[in-house]
């Protein structure tokens, strides 16, 4: 069981999260080219080691969050939240 | 074997006296007993078979290491094969039996197997079976699948029940500082000074008493010491578990662990569950799991009446069973003269077969003063005997080079190749033992977990180097999870203890004598096999596993795998530290699917998601059905209908005058803030920048790659306020994906998305007369008239009793439609005053059957059309996709293949000859070529009561307009054959849609 | 090589087996080859004995970096079955199934196919539907073994499933292939390493790739961890490793995600089941069969987070554990004996690669999400197909990374873009 510190719950089981994907990815504006998007959706660095991710508190605060996690040893380095205004404000309040 | 119980002593209690069976005979033992050391005090030797010759098995240990003693346990629907006699505790009444043996397991006619023994070699198996014998002639499958059945019919252990389990099993949750896992010396050292250092400890032991290895001492001193202890434990809070098997060892400090809750009692409360599954979540873990002895390969080492040193010990000091009278040692290390002097001193003849050349002095003296006669550089080469060992053939000489020597008789055997310290759980986290040349075995290497090892599980061997090991590992702890640093930790003591040093030993041979020398006993695994599998070129020590199964019998490979392993080392001219070890998977012993699956079983498998008109429902005669986790209702049977006749009945009153059906389980997602309406125009691949307060849209969803995800309306209740449903499979999905979009890649829209698929319930009113039925519930009656809400309306208004309510006027029917909503609560009063005016209309309620014909005949898409592969074009709606505006799917929605004008294009179905009918789920081919993937396939039918035929809904490649006027065949092989059938329009009910605008 | 037969093991058994000789060879690495295979599973090892056998090419080798079969052919629940139906895909494992059903003959290996039938349970209309079309398509393609069971006789195959008023999904029905079953996993490679090696294929284990050297248009040396290698083509064939081996190679991105997958088996019992079967419903997915050797060989969803690690974690082993119980409530004292879990390469669409790359030396096999088990004889078969003439087999015309590019749909399950969906 892989436990995780939600900025918003603190920390609980990984099987109250769900894992979203490789978070290093930028979607493209909407009205980008198909190769961006291509480039977006299909393909993955598919780290082994330290990769950052997203993962969704989603039976928990539903908020999405930024895990720095080894994706050989499954050890997390960081947990911050998704949206980068929600993030600062967690920040500062520490 | 001629074991009895002694008159006195063992930790077993004589005042309770206990009855139970075996093979069918009434026998008696006392409480404290195993099923083995019970069936040892009366005699019994042959427990059971073994897997491929069934030579006869006894007891060889007395632990879960149990390779031979495998039995069945109980009856009927609690039938448990496969248990271990050496870890199953007696109650009065228990049932318990021989298995994989007939007519049983003393007299097996399986065992003429063993007369093939010289054939059937590691992996002969592969080698053979393929074909016709001699040559293995033929080609396919079908010689071997009859030899297969018999292969099966040999094989297997026990004997599983066919009925479903009837005990009940829990699941629980925990959490402290440190898991001490382990009672012995070690285990409740370290317990009590993590516990002393303030920390919150939980103490597992697998057995029914705490104290490990101290329960096997006779004396007073060890019980002195384990009742304190366990006292201290007491006094500091810790929480002390016995029957609980830690199984295995997860990420971040997660435990599973199984509590035998009343696997030891005759008539268990009702309400007890039969195990535990618990997970608990430590900070630190401290594995004091001891280690077990190990065997040695010599001839015949399989015969009943050859256990291992400390077994006997055990049999002899906690259990008063004293297991033989004419006890041959054969060990090469210190650990087995304590047994030998036990047992002597309980009255047996003891040898002792020591395979070292010096023996230390005062061994030596206190020997001769037990009267135990002792033999160096001499070991077991050759076992004697038929259902029991009888006599023993030895060999002596030195570093490993052994001659035949004398024979001696005997009724026991007891054998110390060494010992392996039980590294199991720390291999569950991906370290990888080192080998101890010193002390012969795997232990931990310096490893970065959370973990401490303490005792014999760290290759220490005295008892108060255990203590003192344990004590360490506890201090440790202590510093570790409190952060104090590790100034107060005492060092710990080393590995090893013993004043001779361990010499190797894993095989006894001379040449030309072949001997039959087992490694794993469970499998009939034999030390020529190792050495074919050497021969054979698979010398890795994973392909030694597979290709000889070894280590893959109910012990896990507890007893043999070091062995096999040295055996290989050998063969290869390596050290066994080369050859490495296998990874040891969880759990640490075998543990019930029961236990791990708790309440969630049968009507509790998965979450029932059930309307809050659901009894509502019921009461007016709907029969559900299950969409996803979601009872729906299916349809509303009057008096006799079929579910045919019914959805017949339906349709046609719905088309009529009016029906009602639950539309509760749609996904419900209020989007609120400033930017909602852009938000909402960059999701639906449809205009929605212009829709005004007070209008509902039908809405697209794409995904990223451009198909469609998902269909729904969104009704604009303010400027800032938007109430957006989706389908009932999908609801979660959407959801989901609109958090996404606005907190990882729009995080600069003011927007809030709430769940409220809960808040609200909903019946669709769909006929002719819904208008009617509406203006007879709502408080004020004008506002539901045509002008005040026109089609794709909405307002907000309270029903005649009071309840609030949002309706749109939409239509999946194609009748003039609406759906409306109360917070849930009032689902049933809503219903109440809708049915009740429906029904003067002379209306009905109406479940997903009608809704799927009302549907079809309009040529709307669900999710069987929309399957995750479907283009918005496919579906026939490409024309409302918006060009004047980007928005999630826009840019791959136009990769080549998806612009493809033949593709599969959503078409209507008749059948040429009207009466037929036909099946979804049929391949739609060209008349002249029914085969291959056809051109189309069909994704719904229905009896269209407004056509008075079967009609379909589908795919087919280029659409209605390539094919309408031709015969095509609607291809059902696996169901109903052949159907001719012709391509219509989709919208095959009132095309223009004057109906639904009324 | 000695020919396997019920008279060489009769032969053996009366002169203490000392007539069976290595099954393959363990070769000193050659500086140079031809065709180098990196990966020895099972679909490196059938493309070396396929590039061998159908093409007469020599000089071979496959470089494994730990031991023949070590990777997923370990992790799998050895379940063979060809009921898929997108074009491409059906074609590919029909072709699959057929090499299945000979291969012991072929390699003179028992691999112990055991065409016991595939029984998937329906507990819907709409399940029924779905599954018809799947299964009309495999009949109108040339497998005549589809069959749609009813209950009744469902029942009567099956008798210990759940059929009780307490089920949380009653069954109605079965989707059935009856030339589906399972094999022996390491039988496969062995005897594919075996056949191989007997036709000239250098069989070289230990032999880690550690980088590659490249020029604009191909790669003209592997660095391995027993020395320098050149080959004229090399195929990748390293599921679990394949986003690795590609960056080695120079590229940086495909359209691959690394999970993990747990397998489980119990403690081993007298014959219960006799059939592979499987089901998904309500958010579950699950699949059983008895080995031969009677253990319950089981399996479910993937850990559902992305991961290189071989060992899973507990949320998934109970869920598996309940969808045991849910369908065959007799397991509920059967012992669990093992877990353990392999790395699955999941694609964007959950269909595979067998494709040429942007060098014109490399060939590229991998993204088998679950599959890659009842896969591995034709992927050996096309990848040699493809490495042998350098232009894809149509069959395999599909199975290349351009596919999503041109919106080209090989996405059986309709999941879209998200390769955890694509169990």
């Amino acid at each position: 069981m892989i436990r995780i510190n939600c900025p918003y719950c603190g920390e609980r089981d990984h099987s109250e999260f769900s894992y979203g994907g490789d978070g290093s990815i930028t979607y493209p504006a909407l009205d980008a080219s198909a190769e961006e998007w291509l480039e977006a959706v299909f393909q993955r660095e598919n780290i082994r080691g330290v990769q950052t991710e997203t993962w969704h508190h989603v039976s928990g605060c539903r908020q999405w969050l930024l895990v720095e996690r080894d994706t050989m040893t499954h050890e997390i380095h960081s947990v911050h939240a998704a949206h980068e205004g929600i993030a600062k404000v967690l920040e500062a309040g520490k | 074997m001629s074991a009895s119980r002694l008159p006195a002593g063992g930790r077993i209690d004589r005042d309770q006296p206990i009855e139970f069976h075996w093979d069918n005979r009434k026998l008696k033992g006392f409480k404290g007993d195993t099923l083995a050391s019970a069936l040892m005090a009366n005699g019994e030797s042959i427990l059971g078979r073994s897997f491929k010759y069934h030579r006869p098995r006894g007891i060889m240990s007395a632990g879960v290491e149990e390779s031979g003693a495998i039995v069945t346990v109980g009856r009927g629907n609690r039938r448990d094969p496969n248990v271990k006699a050496t870890t199953q505790e007696i109650f009065n009444g228990l049932q318990a039996k021989g298995q994989n043996a007939w007519p049983n397991v003393r007299t097996d006619l399986g065992s003429v197997n063993g007369l093939f023994s010289r054939f059937f070699s590691a992996g002969f198996y592969y080698k053979t079976f393929m074909g016709i014998p001699p040559m293995e002639w033929g080609k396919g499958t079908g010689i071997w699948m009859q030899y297969e059945k018999l292969i099966r019919k040999a094989a297997g252990m026990g004997v599983a029940s066919r009925e479903p389990d009837p005990d009940i099993y829990d699941h629980g949750h925990m959490f402290c500082d440190v898991l001490v896992v382990g009672s012995g010396p070690a285990g409740l050292a370290a317990a009590v000074a993590a516990a002393e250092g303030g920390l919150d400890v939980v103490l597992v032991e697998q057995d029914f008493e705490i104290g490990g290895d101290y329960l096997n001492q006779s004396s007073t001193e060890a019980e002195r010491k384990r009742s304190s202890q366990i006292s201290a434990l007491k006094k500091l809070g810790a929480r002390v578990m016995t029957r609980t098997t830690a199984f295995g060892l997860y990420d971040y400090g997660v435990a599973g662990l199984l509590e035998r809750v009343t696997d030891h009692v005759a008539v268990p409360a009702v309400e007890i569950p039969r195990q535990r599954f618990l997970t608990l979540r430590t900070k630190h873990t401290i594995l004091a799991t001891g280690a077990l002895e190990r065997s040695v390969a010599f001839g015949n080492n399989d015969l009943p009446g050859i256990m291992t040193a400390a077994a006997a010990n055990s049999y002899v000091n906690r259990f008063a069973v004293q297991a033989g009278q004419r006890i041959i040692v054969a060990t090469n290390n210190d650990s087995a003269y304590s047994p030998a002097l036990n047992l002597a001193r309980t009255g047996a003849d003891v040898t002792v077969l020591d395979s070292r050349t010096s023996l230390p002095d005062n061994i030596l003296g206190l020997l001769d003063t037990k009267g135990v006669s002792h033999r160096a550089g001499t070991t077991a080469l050759n076992a004697v005997g038929k259902k029991g060992i009888a006599s023993l053939e030895l060999a002596s000489g030195d570093d490993g080079q052994w001659a035949a020597g004398d024979s001696l008789t005997c009724d026991l055997l007891l054998v110390s190749g060494g010992w392996s310290p039980v590294v199991n759980l720390l291999s569950h986290r991906g370290v990888k033992p080192v080998w101890d040349k010193d002390n012969l075995c795997f232990v931990a290497p310096i490893f970065d977990e959370p973990i401490q090892m303490a005792g014999s599980a760290n290759a220490i061997w005295g008892t108060s180097d255990c203590e003192a090991s344990g004590n360490a590992a506890g201090v440790a702890a202590v510093a570790a999870v409190k952060g104090t640093g590790m100034n107060n930790v005492t060092s710990a003591p080393g590995a090893g203890g013993w004043e001779t040093p361990i010499a190797p030993l894993y095989e006894v041979r001379v040449d030309n004598k072949k001997t039959k020398c087992f490694i794993d006993p469970q499998h009939d695994v034999t030390a020529d096999d190792v050495r074919l599998a050497h021969q054979e070129g698979f010398v890795s020590v994973e392909h030694l596993k597979r290709y000889t199964t070894l280590g893959m019998a109910t012990d896990q490979g507890k007893m043999g795998n070091i062995i096999g392993l040295a055996l290989m080392a050998e063969a290869m001219g390596r050290e066994i530290p080369e050859v490495g070890t296998t990874t040891f998977r969880p759990p640490y012993t075998p543990i019930s699917l029961g236990a791990l699956t708790g309440r969630g079983k049968g009507a509790h498998f998965k979450p029932l998601r059930r309307t809050p008109m659901h009894d509502w429902n019921l009461a007016a005669g709907a029969t559900m059905t299950d969409a996803g986790l979601w009872q729906r209702p299916w349809y509303f049977a009057r008096q006799g209908e079929t579910i045919t006749e019914a959805y017949i009945r339906e349709t046609i009153t719905t088309r009529e005058t009016v029906g009602l059906v639950d539309v509760t389980s749609l996904g419900k997602i209020a989007i609120q803030g400033p930017d909602a309406t852009e938000f909402i125009n960059s999701v639906y691949s449809n205009a929605f920048a212009k829709l005004p307060i007070g209008k509902a849209r039908y809405g697209i969803m794409l995904r990223d790659d451009g198909i469609v995800m998902d269909d729904g309306t969104s009704w604009r209740l303010s400027e800032t306020d938007y109430f957006m449903t989706t389908t009932t499979a999908h609801a979660a999905k959407v959801m989901v994906f609109l958090e996404e979009l606005l907190q990882t890649r729009w995080p600069h829209l003011q927007v809030h998305v709430t769940s409220v698929s809960e808040q609200w319930a909903g019946s669709a009113v769909a006929g002719p007369k819904s208008r009617a039925v509406l203006e007879a519930c709502v408080a004020d009656p004008a506002s539901v008239a045509n002008e005040a809400l026109p089609f794709m309306g909405v307002i907000e208004t309270s029903l005649s009793n009071g309840v609030p309510c949002r309706i749109a006027r939409i239509s999946f029917s194609g009748e003039m439609a609406y759906e409306m909503y109360v917070p849930s609560d009032y689902s049933e009063s809503m219903m109440d005053l809708l049915w009740s005016a429906a029904q003067s209309f002379d209306g009905c309620l109406y479940g997903t059957e009608t809704l799927g014909a009302l549907r079809i005949e309009k040529g709307h898409v669900t999710g069987v059309e929309l399957d995750g592969r479907a283009t918005i074009d496919d579906a026939g709606l490409g024309k409302m996709a918006s060009d004047q505006k980007s928005y999630i799917g826009s840019a791959l929605r136009s990769r080549p293949d998806l612009l493809r004008t033949d593709r599969p294009q959503l078409v209507g179905i008749f059948p040429k000859d009207k009466t037929e009918k036909f099946k979804a789920g049929s391949v739609l081919c060209s008349e002249n070529k029914v085969e291959g993937h056809g051109d189309g396939w069909i994704t719904a039918v229905t009896h269209s009561p407004t056509l008075g035929h079967w009609i379909g809904l589908g795919y087919i490649n280029g659409g209605y307009d390539q094919w309408s006027g031709q015969t095509v065949v609607a291809a059902d092989p696996v169901r109903t054959g052949n159907t001719n059938v012709e391509i219509v329009s989709p919208h095959m009910v009132d095309p223009s849609g004057e109906r639904m605008r009324g | 090589m000695t020919r396997f037969s019920a008279w060489s093991v009769f032969r053996n058994g009366f002169k203490d087996q000392s007539g069976w000789t290595r099954q393959w060879r363990d070769p000193e690495p050659k500086k140079h080859y031809d065709i180098v295979i990196v990966g020895g599973g099972l679909h490196g090892l059938a493309t070396a004995y396929y590039l061998a056998k159908n093409h007469g090419l020599k000089n071979i080798a496959i470089l494994e970096k730990g031991w023949l079969g070590g990777g997923n052919a370990g992790r799998n629940t050895t379940i063979v079955r060809s009921n898929y139906f997108m074009p491409g895909n059906r074609e590919f494992y029909e072709h699959s199934l057929k090499l299945w059903e000979n291969l012991s003959h072929e390699l003179n290996y028992n691999v112990m196919f055991s065409q016991r039938s595939h029984i998937s349970l329906l507990h819907s209309p709409g399940a029924i539907d779905a599954s018809a079309r799947r299964y009309n398509t495999m009949r109108l393609t040339g497998t005549p073994d589809a069959e749609i069971w009813d209950l009744n006789t469902l029942k009567q195959n099956v008798p210990h499933l759940n059929y009780g008023p307490d089920s949380r999904f009653p069954i109605m029905g079965a989707a059935v292939q009856k030339r589906a079953g399972t094999a022996r996993h390491d039988a496969v490679a062995w005897g594919y390493a075996r056949a191989a090696d007997a036709l000239g294929v250098d069989i070289i284990q230990n032999c880690e790739v550690t980088a590659t050297t490249r020029s604009a248009n191909s790669i003209s040396s592997l660095t391995t961890s027993r020395g320098e290698i050149t080959a004229n083509k090399v195929g990748f064939a390293v599921a679990g490793n394949t986003s690795r081996l590609w960056q080695m190679a120079g590229f940086n991105t495909l359209p691959i995600e690394s999970h993990k997958l747990q397998a489980f088996v119990s403690e081993p019992l007298k014959p219960l089941l006799d059939q592979v079967v499987v089901f998904g419903v309500g958010g579950a997915h699950f699949y059983i069969s008895q080995s031969d050797k009677g253990g319950m060989v089981f399996g479910g969803d993937l850990d559902w987070y992305k991961s290189y690690a071989q060992r899973g974690n507990l949320p998934i082993v109970q869920d598996v554990a309940e969808c045991a119980i849910s369908i065959l409530p007799c397991l509920g004292r059967v012992r669990l004996l093992r877990h353990w879990s392999g790395v699955m390469d999941m694609t964007m669409d959950g269909s595979p690669f067998i494709c040429k790359t942007p060098l014109d030396n490399l060939y590229l096999n991998a993204g088998w999400n679950y599959g890659g088990f009842k896969a591995s004889p034709a992927s050996g078969w096309y990848f040699a197909d493809l490495i042998a003439n350098d232009r894809p087999h149509d069959t395999i015309a599909n199975f290349n990374l351009d596919r999503f590019a041109q919106g080209v749909s090989m996405d059986e399950r309709g999941a879209g873009p998200d390769p955890k969906l694509h169990g």
